[in-house]
């Protein structure tokens, strides 16, 4: 099988900081040989980084990189067995076709006539025999890809690294290179790593994608894994469209959300306990109101979409989205219906916020890098000094005006979670603070915090162990 | 019509008062006479008499110092200024910017200190006066030209080609020759064209370095000829030759900085 096959590349502990800003966290993966494996993560999320240090052009502050069982952590870029497609092509501008797909040969001293056959061989695999002895800036953007792309694999390296390389095209030559690059991965058999941050790419190209958030890997998988189970709500709302609600799970293989028990298949979380509720809009069942319903609503809206029809439908007080081939009027009741299977749990990540602070005195605790008020602390149970705080996601006032709260943060990450919105919002004190609210917000506002003093909450806290 | 005439008169006129000195030398270098300002007829006698290097030994002596001296300091400085701007291009942003903005002070700095503080080094250092102190003097106002010329070349350049380079296998020195060098080569031949007429022209800070163990440019030797009364009829054909050369030069360097700005 698979697993027996040793790791192409294995990625230990490995952390990147650029000064006091941590662009790498402790990352740690392994790539099978002849894999097609995608790094996939918004803008930012340090993947390109992790890329870059697997190619060689930084190096990692922390932790061991090997590939093919040689530990290659400090080694230059010019010595590893590595070869890279980068996101503007990249081409040297002073040479022709030729001579750019035949830099990595020449400098290895390679015969004349070698040169020629593996140039010619590497210009028909990506379709562009002929083009020798063109200009690459006459070339159109998908024709400088491909060249790039024949620079990297005439060198038959054991890894080819892709940065993004079709970000710069448009959609329809994108698709087309899409299904190019899979077919070369196959006829060639070496082990590809692609980087993007467009999750219908990655769930396309790949045998395994690697789903990362600031700085961390959140999921590795194949796509359906990551499609169908997805490990957290970053996780869930990135890849693809999903409904996400809270709900409790009561016991195994029954969930409450939306007012209502439904039948899962998922067990193992406890009874009672907290967990978010993942459905995927085409898991929805949606027709005229019957016995068969589970849930009843109110259409919203419908929207075409050529394939299928995107229908909001407010039930309980919950906006589900639903993508079905019938389309329903808004104002239209209606029934829904979901399969046991179709219902994906995840454990709560946490469910409330939790922060290191410092208890002054009875009524006043430091936390997040400023001094709050709080509801008088029973001194005989908590001491003076470190304390943990709790304040639950719904009682952080979130204000317009960043100079009204006690300290300001940015919002870095929005999640629709039914009926109301879940915030992570970066505080200054570079600590992340969830808020539930039903203000819209958009992504990068800045905003003030503040908190009341009955809703801090502060406790002991437990000695490390 | 009346204003756009007088906008057309008045153009005309701040050209022909900006060229004049130049034209009235270009006109009398074709006659032989003396002194500058009496027209004894057409006459190509100067030009012969300035090919015929034995009758004005040091004036020819001038001029090959002058271009010996031009071309060392040129191609010194097209090396250290694109080094430089190669150094400057990869440091952080701040530091960037702070590196261009030291690089800007020589170019805006009056020549008569630059050639001052010279004086003052070499004097101070005990070296003598001579040639190598006047090629020093040139290559330090030149190179700031060149790294002007060199670093945009630099910011036009895909970032990524270097590494491309290196990840094709090249070692760090190769990508410099292979991949940056050809890059950046346009900006280099347009830095050592200025950096050669900036070092024809200059006699502030030559006059400072010079020494007085009888070397002489052409701008010295002319000064000095004209301080001691008239100016030697050949010097009009020179000037005139040396014009035509460096507005072929400047030509050029103008059509290539067009050529960059159009690709």
């Amino acid at each position: 099988m698979q697993s027996e096959i040793k790791p192409i590349i294995e990625v230990k502990g490995v952390s990147k900081f650029f000064g006091e800003k941590t662009a790498l966290d402790n990352i740690n993966l392994s790539i099978k040989k002849g894999e097609f494996v995608t790094i996939l993560g918004p803008s930012g999320c340090g993947k390109t980084t992790l890329l870059r240090l697997i190619a060689g052009f930084q190096t990692a502050s922390e932790g061991v990189i090997r590939i093919a069982g040689e530990e290659i952590t400090q080694t230059p870029p010019h010595k590893r067995p590595v070869n890279t497609v980068f996101q503007k092509y990249a081409l040297f501008p002073h040479l022709n076709v030729y001579d750019n797909i035949a830099f990595g040969l020449k400098l290895k001293k390679m015969p004349k006539d070698t040169v020629l056959k593996k140039v010619k061989a590497a210009l028909k695999m990506v379709g562009m025999t002929d083009y020798e002895y063109r200009d690459v800036n006459s070339l159109s953007g998908g024709q400088q890809q491909r060249v790039a792309i024949a620079r990297a694999i005439v060198n038959e390296p054991e890894v080819l690294l892709l940065d993004e390389p079709l970000a710069a095209l448009d959609l329809k030559m994108r698709k087309d290179m899409q299904m190019e690059l899979k077919e070369m991965h196959k006829t060639l058999g070496i082990t590809f790593v692609y980087v993007t941050h467009d999750q219908e790419e990655a769930l396309t190209l790949s045998d395994t994608i690697v789903v990362m958030s600031e700085g961390r890997i959140q999921q590795i998988g194949t796509p359906t894994d990551i499609y169908n189970e997805p490990i957290n709500s970053f996780v869930a709302d990135f890849i693809g469209e999903s409904n996400i609600l809270n709900g409790v799970m009561v016991k195994d293989k029954l969930v409450h959300f939306c007012d209502r028990d439904f039948e899962c298949v998922d067990e193992g979380f406890g009874e009672n306990t907290p967990v978010d509720v993942v459905i995927r809009p085409e898991d929805l069942y949606i027709f005229p109101v019957s016995d068969m319903a589970q849930l009843r609503g109110t259409v919203q809206s419908c929207i075409f979409k050529g394939v299928h029809y995107e229908m909001v439908v407010l039930c309980h007080g919950y906006e589900f989205v639903v993508q079905d081939y019938h389309a329903f009027e808004a104002g239209t009741e209606v029934g829904m219906l979901v399969k046991p299977f179709d219902i994906h749990i995840m454990k709560k990540e946490r469910i409330c916020n939790t922060f290191e602070g410092k208890l002054i005195d009875e009524t006043h605790v430091e936390f997040l890098g400023c001094e709050f008020e709080c509801a008088p602390v029973d001194l005989q149970k908590v001491s003076l000094g470190d304390v943990l705080v709790d304040v639950d996601f719904g009682k952080i006032n979130l204000l317009d005006n960043a100079e009204d709260g006690m300290l300001t943060g940015e919002i870095k990450f929005i999640l629709y979670k039914g009926n109301h919105y879940h915030l992570t919002v970066w505080s200054d004190w570079d600590e992340n603070v969830f808020v539930d609210t039903n203000d819209v917000w958009d992504d990068g506002d800045r905003v003030g915090i503040s908190i009341a003093p009955e809703d801090i909450r502060v406790r002991v806290k437990q000695e490390e162990r | 019509m009346v204003k756009k005439v007088l906008m057309q008169t008045y153009l005309w006129v701040l050209l022909l008062l900006l060229y004049a000195p130049i034209l009235i030398i270009v006109i009398y270098s074709f006659t032989d006479a003396k002194v500058l300002g009496n027209w004894t007829g057409f006459s190509l006698k100067l030009y012969r008499s300035l090919c015929n290097t034995g009758a004005h030994h040091s004036l020819m002596n001038a001029l090959i110092n002058t271009i010996a001296i031009a071309f060392i300091a040129a191609t010194v400085s097209t090396l250290l200024g694109s080094v430089a701007a190669i150094g400057i291009y990869n440091l952080r942003a701040r530091s960037r910017k702070a590196m261009g903005f030291i690089n800007t002070i020589p170019i805006l700095n009056g020549d008569i200190i630059t050639g001052i503080s010279l004086f003052l080094l070499f004097v101070s250092l005990g070296i003598t006066q001579g040639f190598t102190t006047v090629v020093l003097a040139h290559i330090t106002f030149c190179t700031p030209y060149v790294v002007l010329s060199v670093l945009p070349r630099l910011k036009q350049m895909n970032p990524n080609l270097y590494e491309a380079a290196l990840d094709l296998g090249a070692t760090p020195m190769q990508a410099l020759w292979k991949v940056i060098i050809p890059e950046i080569r346009p900006g280099m031949v347009s830095g050592f064209l200025l950096a050669l007429t900036i070092s024809i022209d200059d006699f502030a800070v030559t006059v400072f370095t010079i020494g007085n163990q009888g070397l002489e440019t052409l701008s010295t030797y002319i000064y000095a000829d004209a301080r001691k009364g008239g100016l030697t009829p050949e010097l009009r054909p020179l000037s005139a030759v040396i014009f035509v050369v460096i507005l072929v030069l400047l030509i050029i360097i103008n059509r290539r900085a067009d050529k960059a700005k159009n690709k």
